[in-house]
């Protein structure tokens, strides 16, 4: 079995998010970049399905250079290779045709992402590489068993979950709790020094958006504290002031 | 040329955030000097989908077809696809949603689409098709332009304030052919919770933290929830530990909220829990410690303990 996870370098979770140029450019500086957290839990079952099953396991990002050590970090926690297109990733489209043209050269049986990335929220290079490759995408993912080449899994829906079987190749974006997410062992950083990462160019350059600029939501007013002893006056001053029940 | 928006269903009924799809999509029709036209797929009323019109769909599209009686996301945007190329339609709208993001992507492929998603207000068409994003879970917004020939709105929820007017729609029925891969997946089993309401669509969440000590506390929770008819929400270690159903799990790497009143006891407020809910419009912070830093963000404080103040709270709400 083939395995490709795609994976995303971006902020850490606890960053305070800035920009510089006149709110043009996302301000990198002092920035820590993480793997994507839901990235994370795809490559944590997918080194899981390795372990049990046997598979190959190839991470994927659409990046610059400076993307490159949570890539090294997704070796050392049991990818077998990795493939970075050098390029920014203009956006979701974008993305999905390096993916879609890989995937066209070299077949994998799953193709695991993240279920959203966290710095454009998109929830959308899955939907849009399955549509490229005419096979089924499936997001949210929180439970993934191979059987052959039969997939089974449990995704979330708006209140509840259902279960799906399909035929695998699929194209999934995971979630919790898929998988638990894995730390690299000092073995795992020492060999992922000399794991191939191969460079390549991107495929076609379409842009079909582009942010022409950012802007900061605007800080909430002062907090209104209320005597716990006088609960009840909350529920007055939502209704009268808030004006929300 | 008309705006085409999805519209989803729940039990035959139009969903709030479709209505306030519909009522997007009938505005940017009017910036754009056309119609809009609402597609909806499975079973539901005539009269139900009439009141598309009273949020500014001229036309009802209503697929129908029994293979569709279920929510697919690769199948529903085939039927969207197949719509808009009837229509000659260059944009469309749907509310964001775990079917409308499915759609939305599979769309973006079939029609090389420039995708935005999270969008929060009217589009500026002033040069171009610029729209509000909201990115990094809340923590800031984009404005994108879409240079795409084919555009697809996906709108966050409750973020567009819809007015109604009493017109009716008309409905025509819609039959494109279906394509047999868009049913690939057997659905084996389904667990919904029903009668409750269902927290993304909720006007009002009350949500709980690691603060209730167990899951067999979460009877004073469910009490406040029941008499402001709000959905229950809660942290992520909650979900983890399996105090609460996953799908109750807000935050950065859960659901992203924005309700007119999130109330939050016993949470303490970490960034990755508030990067799902603070867009929301009124917050509430219930937390025995003065400290916490969840009162930072909030509109409303009250330090103290949550199994004495959860009652209080409920009591008068029921005194309302
Ligand atoms: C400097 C800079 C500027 C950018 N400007 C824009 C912009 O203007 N508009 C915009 O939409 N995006 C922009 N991005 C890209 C953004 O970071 C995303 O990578 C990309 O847009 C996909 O976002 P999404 O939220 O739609 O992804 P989602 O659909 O939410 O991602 C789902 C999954 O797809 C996979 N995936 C997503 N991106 C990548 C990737 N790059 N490499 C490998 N796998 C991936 C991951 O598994 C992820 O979990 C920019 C990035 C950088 C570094
Ligand atoms: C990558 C990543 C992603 C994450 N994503 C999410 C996410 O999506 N959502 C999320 O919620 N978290 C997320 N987290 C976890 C987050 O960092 C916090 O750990 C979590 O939100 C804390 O949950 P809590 O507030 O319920 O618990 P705690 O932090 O333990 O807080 C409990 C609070 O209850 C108060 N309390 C205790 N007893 C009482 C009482 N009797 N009455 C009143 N108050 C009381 C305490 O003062 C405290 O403030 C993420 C973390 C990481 C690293």
């Amino acid at each position: 079995m083939k395995i490709l996870v795609c994976v995303t370098s971006v902020p850490d979770t606890t960053t305070k998010i800035t920009f510089t140029g006149n709110n043009t450019k996302f301000n990198k500086a002092g920035v820590q970049f993480i793997t994507g957290p839901y990235d994370d839990y795809a490559l944590a079952r997918a080194v899981e399905l390795k372990e049990k099953l046997g598979a190959s396991v190839t991470v994927f990002n659409v990046g610059e250079a400076d993307a490159e050590p949570v890539i090294r970090k997704c070796l050392a926690i049991g990818a077998d290779d990795a493939i970075r297109v050098n390029a920014e990733p203009i956006d979701a489209y974008f993305v999905a045709e390096q993916i879609a043209a890989v995937a066209k050269e070299t077949p994998y049986d799953l193709i695991l992402m993240g279920r959203e990335s966290i710095d454009y929220n998109g929830g959308q290079v899955h939907g849009i590489v399955g549509e490229m490759l005419g096979i089924p995408s499936i997001s949210p993912v929180m439970r993934l068993d191979v059987e052959g080449t039969t997939a089974k899994m449990t995704r979330e829906i708006e209140g509840g979950k259902e279960d799906i079987e399909a035929q695998l190749p699929l194209v999934l974006g995971c979630q919790e709790p898929i998988a638990e997410w894995k730390i690299p062992n000092m073995r795992g950083i020492m060999t992922a020094r000399t794991k191939p990462l191969k460079i390549i160019q991107p495929a076609g350059q379409d842009s079909l958006t582009a942010v022409a600029n950012y802007e900061m939501p605007a800080p909430r007013g002062a907090v209104k504290m209320i005597p716990a002893d006088e609960a009840e006056t909350l529920i007055k001053l939502l209704r009268t002031e808030a004006k929300v029940i | 040329m008309s705006v085409l928006i999805f519209a989803e269903l729940d039990e035959g009924k139009l969903k709030k955030s479709s209505q306030e799809a519909i009522f997007y999509g009938s505005k940017v029709a009017g910036m754009m000097g056309t119609s809009a036209t609402a597609v909806v797929i499975g079973a539901a009323d005539q009269s139900e989908l009439a009141t598309a019109g009273r949020f500014g769909a001229t036309k009802v599209l209503h697929a129908t077809d029994a293979k569709l009686n279920e929510p697919n996301g690769m199948a529903y945007a085939s039927v969207v696809a197949a719509a808009a190329q009837q229509e000659g339609a260059k944009v469309v709208v749907l509310a964001k949603s775990s079917l409308g993001d499915a759609m939305a992507a599979r769309l973006a492929g079939k029609l090389k689409a420039g995708l935005a998603p999270n969008v929060i207000e009217l589009p500026d068409l002033s040069s171009g098709f610029r729209v509000k994003t909201s990115i990094y879970t809340g923590k800031a917004f984009a404005f994108n332009e879409l240079k795409a020939d084919v555009k697809i709105l996906a709108i966050k929820k409750n973020t567009i304030a819809t007015e109604e007017t009493d017109a009716t729609a008309t409905v025509e029925n819609f039959a494109p052919s279906l394509n047999d891969a868009d049913f690939a997946l057997r659905v084996t089993n389904t667990e919904k919770a029903t009668g409750d309401v269902l927290l993304p669509e909720a006007d009002l969440v009350v949500s709980a933290g690691r603060g209730m000590k167990g899951p067999e506390n979460w009877g004073i929770v469910e009490d406040l929830a029941k008499a402001l008819h709000a959905a229950t929400a809660c942290s992520k270690p909650v979900s983890d530990l399996d105090w609460r159903p996953h799908h109750e799990h807000v935050g950065q790497t859960g659901i992203k909220v924005s309700p007119n009143l999130y109330i939050a006891a016993g949470i303490s407020g970490a960034i990755q829990h508030l990067a799902g809910v603070n867009s929301s419009k009124v917050i509430v912070v219930i937390n025995k410690d003065p400290d916490a830093p969840f009162f930072k963000s909030a509109d409303y404080g009250i330090v103290g303990d949550v199994f004495e103040v959860l009652p209080k709270l409920t009591k008068a709400v029921q005194a309302l």
